[in-house]
């Protein structure tokens, strides 16, 4: 099937007002050899064959809403309510285009200033965009505005920072001929346990420093302590870049707070589920002196000719379909529906809930530590306060220890191996309010008949 | 449409509440103790509203939108097509929507699957080698590619300085070369809207990293003497990128990589069917040929003997440019659009857009001016009013296509047509839509002839009239702010 709605007779009448014999002579500028490949694609299904056939697909994937699980490092199964699939999947929001039209758009671009507004209250800074494609491209676009902004190269960053988002950095880095440097931020005692090494990245920092960038709370769920670092960065004239995860800013200091000159993060966990890590939804917010360097789509308050309130895009003069190559970034099409799911999402939350939700993951995630850490053979290692996710040290491979578990129907945690070598026994575990006790409980059982 | 509904923060009352979350269900915590105080927020000032305040409030406002599913919406260069419901059910199933990247690869064999069998359609349609999905947008996907051409080069011993672009392109392209650290050269348009051989000719050297055309390009025209740039982009060893926005028009009826381009970005929001959202997320697809295939960004997907793995092993590969597999759940709605279709529902779609767009060029041809009188592709380009109007302009028009109950078309782009005016019909139009939308668009030129205060004055009928941008820009207000 198609969705070409023409009859033979509108085909026919519309090839006549057009003055050509058939739909062929309207493609004649492009060379004839090379016209009507075979395709070789199978025939189309109805409906019903493809509801079929991609529901067979999704059947051969395990799921984390029938399998527990305790995966996150970097993607978080948190809940949604029922009124963000309702009200996102209205056609008036899902099949809408990027505001250009504002008369026709106040719904998308009043959403958008909402959003705004809600994630400089949450980081504690004085400007946002309207959102960026992910964590890691958001702090990607943060690190080259830094670099724009001190006419510097030099970008330091913590090895506890997520490591897909410093493998993106690099990637973002090699245009522009940055030079990242990685600070073994933590060490590894010979009983596994983590030693917080934090210090080196304050001592990394020198004149040549365009930023330093730091998670909180970082890739292992500690939280940092950062004032001391703000305060060094700012005194070699760089900028301090934080990644911050929205769900503990629920209950943690804001980095605007301490000294944050750009904030960004990840809030797919507020907005959508886990969907195989994407669509996400990337945060940024910075400084109101840094505004004019900010990458993204903005939308503003205004007024009409009649004096009614209404919302535009605004401070376009910074964006590529104006400014070309001097643009601050290439980026267009943001994520504008999940900026929606987060905004209905924490609207529904309020400043209750998101404190609730962050205290449920404190104290669940302090649960399954405890009771891990009491099991033989397996240890809990925390340099710090964590919230959500945390490192524990087994008595196999993880890889071993993940296959027991799925045996025992539980989607078990992070391998660290996947990091280095080295880490192999080391599992990254992660609870979140979706993980009830019995869940929880199921993985210390299921844990405590390991057999190495 | 809605009158103005008040911000979410202004519906807020103090002690309101909408959430539902569970009661801890394990041994209470002393907070105090995990989190020491001087690290916890003092204050969190969110809006406090019921359940039915906050579907109230986003109702109101998806009220103040227009969207394909209102009207036809057409914006040149965006390709508004419609988009279907069942891609929305299937992205939705459990066993897409609730995944966990970091699964084991044993326990997700049908998303594998799915990524594998979308790059093997896609590549069958542009008649690449190989394909990425991990670009979260179009521009995004420029960026890879532009990126993957510079390791091409720096594995040849030079990454080159130069990007050549026309002046018709987008402006995502001159922001993306300037990104991966290449100076933008533009190249101009000759009088028949595509690239001017000589001046091209004439810029060509061993500097060059690469040229990115549109194709069509962004006046609907197609590049007629695209084989020969590409012949003489190979032979100083620049590259040729192909920005693929534009790709709905060329479905079924050529694929890029014969005429010579090297690399290609879809825009899957686009040209298959995954809905805009008013802005994102959108998704993007990165196909190349043999040369550029060692750099694609890691992970792929490889199959052996029906079962899926990823592939890190790529020694030259870019690295990585999104968190994990790029915009998954869109890619699960383009694989939907391309088994619904199939080889003759693809082929179709490129054919209707296209004739689509030439029935309106040649409607609307007496009453608004063409500045290249061609063929089109899948969207036709005007210079404004054929009879111009004392002081209407092309931006009137589009607004007083308000009043006539149409999304205004895009205005002003390419930059190189004075008082463009781009429309996109797409194939999902019906005759009696192009009519009615016809009808309107050379009701509205009459009226510029006779009363042109109608077009200033529009729009009248929306639920804001036209906007201070001036004001919105030079003391910019971007957000709510809690009271002192």
């Amino acid at each position: 099937m198609d969705y070409v709605p023409h009859s033979n007779e509108d085909r026919e009448a519309m090839l006549r007002a057009i003055g050509v014999a058939g739909s062929e002579d309207l493609f004649h500028d492009i060379p004839t050899d090379v016209r009507h490949p075979h395709l070789d694609l199978p025939p189309g299904m109805s409906e019903p064959e493809v509801i079929r056939h991609l529901n067979a697909l999704g059947q051969q994937n395990s799921n984390v809403l029938e399998t527990p699980s305790f995966l996150g490092a970097g993607c978080y199964n948190h809940f949604i309510p029922s009124i963000v699939n309702a009200l996102i999947l209205r056609g008036e929001f899902l099949t809408s285009y990027t505001p250009y039209q504002p008369e026709l758009s106040q719904g998308t671009l009043q959403v958008m200033y909402e959003f705004q507004s809600m994630v400089c209250l949450l980081t504690g800074m004085d400007v946002a965009n309207a959102s960026m494609y992910d964590e890691a491209t958001a702090t990607a676009e943060a690190v080259l505005t830094a670099c724009s902004i001190t006419k510097r190269s030099k970008v330091v960053v913590p090895d506890t920072f997520h490591p897909t988002t410093l493998e993106v950095l690099e990637t973002y880095a090699e245009g522009r001929e940055l030079s990242l440097v990685r600070v073994p931020a933590f060490t590894i005692d010979d009983d596994g346990s983590f030693r917080d090494n934090w210090d080196a990245v304050s001592a990394a920092i020198d004149d040549d420093t365009a930023c330093v960038a730091v998670q909180v709370p970082n890739f292992f769920g500690w939280v940092h302590e950062c004032q001391d670092i703000a305060d060094t960065v700012h005194a070699h004239g760089a900028m301090f870049v934080v990644s911050a995860d929205p769900v503990a800013l629920g209950i943690l200091t804001p980095p605007g707070e301490y000294g944050a000159d750009i904030v960004t993060g990840e809030g797919h966990s507020l907005a959508l589920p886990p969907g195989f890590g994407g669509p996400r939804l990337g945060l940024y917010a910075t400084r109101k002196k840094y505004l004019r360097q900010m990458p993204g789509r903005v939308s503003g308050m205004t007024k009409d000719i009649d004096g009614k309130r209404g919302f535009v895009m605004t401070l376009q003069a910074r964006e590529q379909h104006i400014r070309r190559e001097k643009a601050t970034s290439n980026i267009c099409t943001n994520e504008a529906l999940a900026a929606l799911a987060f905004t209905i999402n924490v609207s529904w939350l309020g400043p209750a809930g998101m404190r609730k939700k962050a205290e449920l993951c404190l104290a669940k995630s302090h649960y399954a530590a405890a009771q891990i850490d009491a099991l033989p053979g397996f240890s809990v290692t925390a340099p710090g306060p964590y919230i959500k996710e945390f490192v524990v040290h087994c008595p196999a491979t993880v890889s071993d220890v993940n296959e027991h578990l799925l045996a025992h129907g539980v989607l078990g945690g992070y391998d660290l191996g996947n990091l280095r070598a080295e880490l192999d026994r080391h599992m990254l575990v992660c609870v979140t309010e979706l993980n009830t006790r019995q869940d929880i409980d199921r993985l210390i059982g299921a844990l405590g008949e390991f057999n190495t | 449409m809605q009158n103005a509904e008040p911000l979410i923060f202004e519906r807020s009352s103090p002690g309101r509440h909408g959430y539902s979350l569970p009661d801890s269900d394990v041994p209470a915590l002393d907070i105090e103790e995990a989190v020491p105080g001087h690290w916890q927020r003092e204050s969190l000032a969110l809006p406090e509203a019921s359940e039915l305040d906050v579907v109230r409030h986003f109702t109101r406002l998806s009220q103040q939108n227009y969207s394909i599913e209102h009207d036809f919406y057409p914006l040149g260069s965006c390709t508004m097509k419609y988009n279907p419901k069942v891609n929305d059910a299937t992205a939705g199933l459990p066993g897409f929507s609730f995944v966990h990247p970091h699964q084991p690869e044993s326990t997700i064999q049908g998303a594998l699957a799915l990524i594998h069998r979308l790059s093997q359609a896609l590549m069958k349609i542009t008649g690449y080698a190989n394909c990425s999905l991990q670009p979260a947008a179009g521009a995004h996907g420029e960026l890879c590619g532009v990126l993957m051409m510079r390791a091409h080069h720096v594995k040849q011993g030079n990454p080159r300085r130069k990007m050549i672009i026309p002046d018709s392109a987008h402006g995502t392209n001159p922001a993306t070369a300037a990104m991966c650290g290449y100076t933008a050269i533009e190249v101009p348009s000759s009088d028949r809207g595509t690239v001017d051989m000589d001046a091209l000719a004439a810029l060509l050297d061993e500097d060059v990293a690469g040229l990115m055309l549109t194709v069509p390009n962004t006046l609907g025209l197609f590049e007629q003497d695209i084989v020969e740039i590409c012949r003489m982009a190979h032979e100083v060893g620049a590259l040729v990128y192909c920005d693929g926005a534009n790709m709905n028009a060329l479905l079924g009826t050529v694929q890029p990589a014969a005429l010579g381009l090297d690399v290609l970005h879809l825009n899957l929001h686009k040209t298959f069917t995954t809905p805009h959202g008013g802005g994102g997320p959108g998704a993007g697809a990165i196909c190349v040929n043999e040369t550029l295939e060692p750099y694609l960004p890691v992970p792929l997907v490889r199959e052996e003997d029906g079962v899926y793995a990823w592939d890190y092993n790529r020694p030259d590969s870019i690295g990585r440019i999104h968190s994990f597999y790029g915009n998954f759940l869109n890619q699960v709605r383009a694989y939907t659009y391309i088994c619904t279709l199939g080889d003759e529902g693809v082929k179709r779609a490129g054919e209707y857009a296209v004739l689509n767009a030439n029935y309106l060029k040649e409607r609307l041809r007496g009453a608004y001016a063409l500045r290249y009188d061609r063929t089109c592709m899948h969207e036709v380009v005007f210079a404004g009013l054929k009879e111009k109007a004392e002081g209407v302009r092309t931006l009137d028009v589009a607004k007083r296509m308000i009043d006539y109950g149409f999304h205004p078309s895009t205005v002003y782009f390419p930059l190189i047509v004075p008082e463009a005016l781009m429309i996109e019909p797409t194939e999902t139009e019906n005759k009696d839509t192009l009519d009615a939308f016809i009808d309107a668009l050379l009701a509205i030129a009459e009226e510029a002839r006779t009363a042109p205060e109608l077009l200033k004055e529009a729009p009248v009928s929306a639920p804001v009239r036209r906007l201070d941008e001036t004001t919105a820009a030079r003391r910019p207000n971007l957000r709510w702010e809690p009271p002192e």
